[in-house]
């Protein structure tokens, strides 16, 4: 077997956004149980070097799948788009300007005596926008059409922006305590 | 398509015979060693019933070294030559030490690469050698009690401790001579204690509340494998904190805070330390100290030692609240709490916890022993004494891992709490024409810049060919092992250049430091070397010959055509032939060249365990689809 093969086929699971998380945790399990250097630690050098080496790649696979934003990148790697270090997308200057907007209201929650409450609603308000770009991006995805892979792009571009401001409210919510 | 069911493979009909392997807790103040006997886990005493080895060691001129309770007596009267919470200088630099920011007893001596050795009579002594004292200790313990030669052992490490201080405790055991099966983090090993193992599913958190530090990790069990969703804590936070919490109000309650002497601070913390091992039992405590020849008594009630420590107590709830959350659970999730470290004895902090969670807590196992028996536990199955068994632990890296960027800037590679192994690969380019060279500083930590990380290594990447700037592209690869040590690969991908390069930590021992002290310490002559290095080299051939045979038992039928069997078979007799012999060298050689043919074998092996695993879930998974 290459070790460099898909994510999806080396997990035995469907090229697809929409993947089952459970079937995913599952599968992870199993391959674990088989594949990880434990199961060699009292057999030769070369099985355990061998092992780690794909624990190493399952590990990468389920860790790039299990997110929303990594399954959505490596489904585009698949269909050579490179949205990792390629920043090249053009976004609309409404949805930057909206961008900026949402990292003042951060800031002016931060300067709040008591920000819990507020924040929480913040955290919830960029979830459920996070969720929302993961329909599109599905939907898109599902076309497939050259088409709709740029609009899939441009989508992905967006969750990066939502999810760096999901960790800057984990950040502030760490500060807190 | 028909979907083939294929059975488990059966058990190596290789006649089974049970390994000797044990599990050590290398603590900061105390240390332990435990085994598996008669399907039972349970800690080895020494000679005169005593369980805990202190971690104290004290060295005397002739080469003559105590280790334990002994040595302990001697720690202030012979301060410099008795070394005591070693694991505490394990992986540091001589500038961390120095940072510590309390005077330690003893006298540092810089080597080159900046790490810490301490000045006894009996020479230099580097923390890995103190450790390696220790171990000697406990598994000399454990081969007298079991009447054997070990196979292995876990050594357990705290879930936070870093790639140098991990790869510290490894060369320890090197040093001691001991073939470590893994490093296993301490809360992993405690909740195996439990048992919890034995349960289908659930959300584990253990607290783990020491003399000085505090670490807390939420685990997740399923089916028999546990992964470390994430783990946290306070490195500078513990039982002793207590004590110093009590003592200073002590202080105060017999108006001495102006007449403070060394020596009446001690007794302070002395008293006040007995006082917090009452209240566990007590309602009230009495504390009588001695000020300038006069005595003077003070009571101390449960409420008043609760509301002292109160927001120490406190400081541990939010970091479980914090560990929690970055495990991406709520608290209700958390079925289990497991409790680990003495200081867990005080009532409030079991209060607290308990009240946090609304669940009752783990406690009945001596929360001291805990992680050495979860360690031994783990060590009868990594022997292979337990072909049938389920377990799997699974760890995360506790910190961040990246690398020093332009202007002082650390980029991550490898996040916290990423599950290992792993390997992660980053590219980089050059950044003037005809440059030929590249540095590469790796650091561990979560902050932004260099000086606020801990620096893991550093090397120069030669022979790079000259280009633009900007036109070479040299890929770095990370690797994190399951014990949690970094090995890093580098790339010239236009050229094709490698360098791999073994990462020894910054203040860690270099392979030859390892191998001139292990010469050192054989205080036999050559002969004696020679017979060692012969009898490595046999047990290393009947492993591999043992593992192929068992191998080809259960899939030579599948795997192999009939040519390619009979190679491997005529192979595995030559190499018992040359076992037989008894020279070392050609023994090596042997292992190697039956490996390097067994390869492909192995390879194929492996991917057909990725197939059945794989396998069992197909037809269900059919079944949900139409």
């Amino acid at each position: 077997m290459d070790i460099q093969q898909n994510y999806f086929s080396f997990l035995g699971l469907p090229e697809s956004y929409n993947i089952d998380l459970q079937a995913l945790s599952a599968r992870y399990r199993e391959l674990q149980k088989t594949l990880h250097p434990d199961r060699f630690a009292h057999l030769s050098e070369r099985e355990k070097r061998m092992s780690v080496q794909y624990t190493a790649y399952l590990n990468e696979a389920v860790t790039a799948l299990k997110s929303p934003l990594g399954r959505a990148q490596y489904l585009l790697h698949l269909n050579g788009i490179d949205t990792i270090s390629d920043a090249s997308v053009k976004l609309e200057p409404a949805f930057l300007f909206e961008q900026m907007a949402l990292r003042d209201d951060l800031e002016d929650i931060k300067a709040l005596v008591s920000p819990e409450e507020a924040l929480g609603l913040f955290m919830d308000k960029v979830v459920g926008q996070l969720s929302e770009y993961q329909q599109a991006f599905s939907d898109c995805f599902e076309v497939g059409d050259v088409d709709s892979l740029k609009m899939a792009t441009t989508i992905v571009r967006k969750m990066q922006f939502m999810v760096k401001l999901q960790k800057e409210i984990e950040l502030v919510e760490n500060e807190l305590d | 398509m028909a979907l083939l069911q294929i059975a488990e493979p059966g058990q190596s009909s290789l006649p089974h015979q049970h390994r000797l392997a044990v599990g050590i807790d290398l603590g900061t103040t105390n240390s332990l060693v435990a085994t598996v006997r008669s399907g039972e886990a349970v800690t080895l005493p020494d000679h005169e019933g005593r369980h805990l080895l202190p971690s104290v060691v004290r060295y005397l001129s002739e080469d003559k070294v105590v280790v334990g309770a002994a040595a302990r007596e001697y720690a202030s009267s012979d301060a410099y030559n008795t070394i005591v919470s070693v694991k505490r200088l394990m992986g540091r630099g001589i500038k961390d030490v120095a940072a510590f920011g309390e005077v330690l007893p003893y006298e540092f001596e810089e080597d080159q690469g900046g790490m810490p050795f301490i000045k006894t009579v009996a020479g230099a002594k580097s923390p890995v050698e103190v450790s390696a004292d220790i171990l000697k200790v406990l598994v000399q313990r454990a081969e007298e009690s079991l009447k054997g030669d070990l196979v292995g052992a876990v050594i357990t490490v705290p879930a936070y401790f870093d790639d140098a201080q991990r790869q510290a405790t490894k060369d320890a055991a090197t040093l001691a001579n001991i073939n470590v099966l893994r490093l296993l983090s301490e809360p992993t090993a405690a909740a195996v204690a439990y048992g919890l193992d034995q349960k289908d599913e659930g959300v584990i958190l253990v607290y783990d509340l020491g003399g000085g530090t505090f670490d807390v990790s939420v685990l997740r069990l399923t089916k028999g494998v546990f992964e470390v969703l994430a783990t946290g804590g306070d490195s500078a936070l513990g039982g002793d904190d207590f004590d110093r919490a009590l003592a200073e109000w002590l202080a105060t309650q017999a108006d001495v805070t102006t007449a403070m002497t060394a020596g009446l601070s001690r007794q302070l913390m002395e008293q006040a330390r007995e006082a917090k091992e009452q209240l566990t039992v007590d309602d009230n405590a009495w504390v009588n100290l001695q000020i300038a020849g006069k005595e003077v008594s003070v009571a101390v009630s449960k409420t008043q030692f609760d509301e002292l420590i109160s927001t120490l107590v406190d400081k541990t709830v939010r970091a479980c609240k914090r560990v929690v959350r970055d495990a991406g659970l709520s608290l209700d999730d958390v079925q289990d709490i497991v409790m680990v470290g003495g200081s867990t004895r005080v009532p409030l902090v079991r209060k607290r916890v308990e009240v946090l969670f609304g669940r009752p807590l783990h406690v009945d196992i001596d929360p001291d022993r805990v992680v050495a028996i979860g360690a031994a536990i783990q060590a009868d199955v990594l022997a292979g004494n337990k072909p049938d068994s389920e377990m799997l632990l699974l760890d995360v890296i506790p910190l961040s891992l990246g690398l020093e960027t332009m202007g002082g800037l650390v980029e991550k590679v490898i996040h916290r709490n990423t599950s290992i192994p792993v390997a992660r690969a980053q590219e980089f380019t050059t950044f003037q024409d005809g440059q030929t060279a590249m540095a590469v500083h790796i650091l561990q930590g979560e902050r932004e810049l260099v000086e606020d990380c801990r620096s893991l290594a550093r090397f120069v990447l030669q022979g790079i060919p000259p280009m633009v700037a900007g036109a070479a592209k040299i890929r770095v690869t990370f690797q994190v092992d399951a014990d949690g040590l970094l090995g890093v690969e580098a790339k010239e991908l236009s050229t094709g250049i490698e360098s791999s390069i073994q990462v020894k930590p910054s203040y860690g021992l270099s392979d030859g430091q390892i191998a001139d002290m292990l010469k050192a310490s054989y205080s036999s002559a050559e002969e004696d070397k020679a017979k060692r290095f012969l009898r490595e080299q046999k047990v290393d051939a009947d492993r591999l010959i043992s593992a192929l045979e068992q191998a080809i038992v259960i899939d030579g039928q599948t795997l192999l055509t009939a040519d390619e069997r009979n190679v491997l078979e005529s192979e595995i007799a030559i190499l018992k032939e040359i076992k037989e012999n008894s020279d070392a060298r050609k023994i090596e050689l042997g292992v190697e060249h039956l490996a390097k043919i067994s390869d492909e074998f192995a390879s194929r092996r492996m991917d057909l365990n990725i197939q059945r695993a794989l396998q069992g879930h197909s037809i269900q998974e059919i079944e949900e689809i139409t």
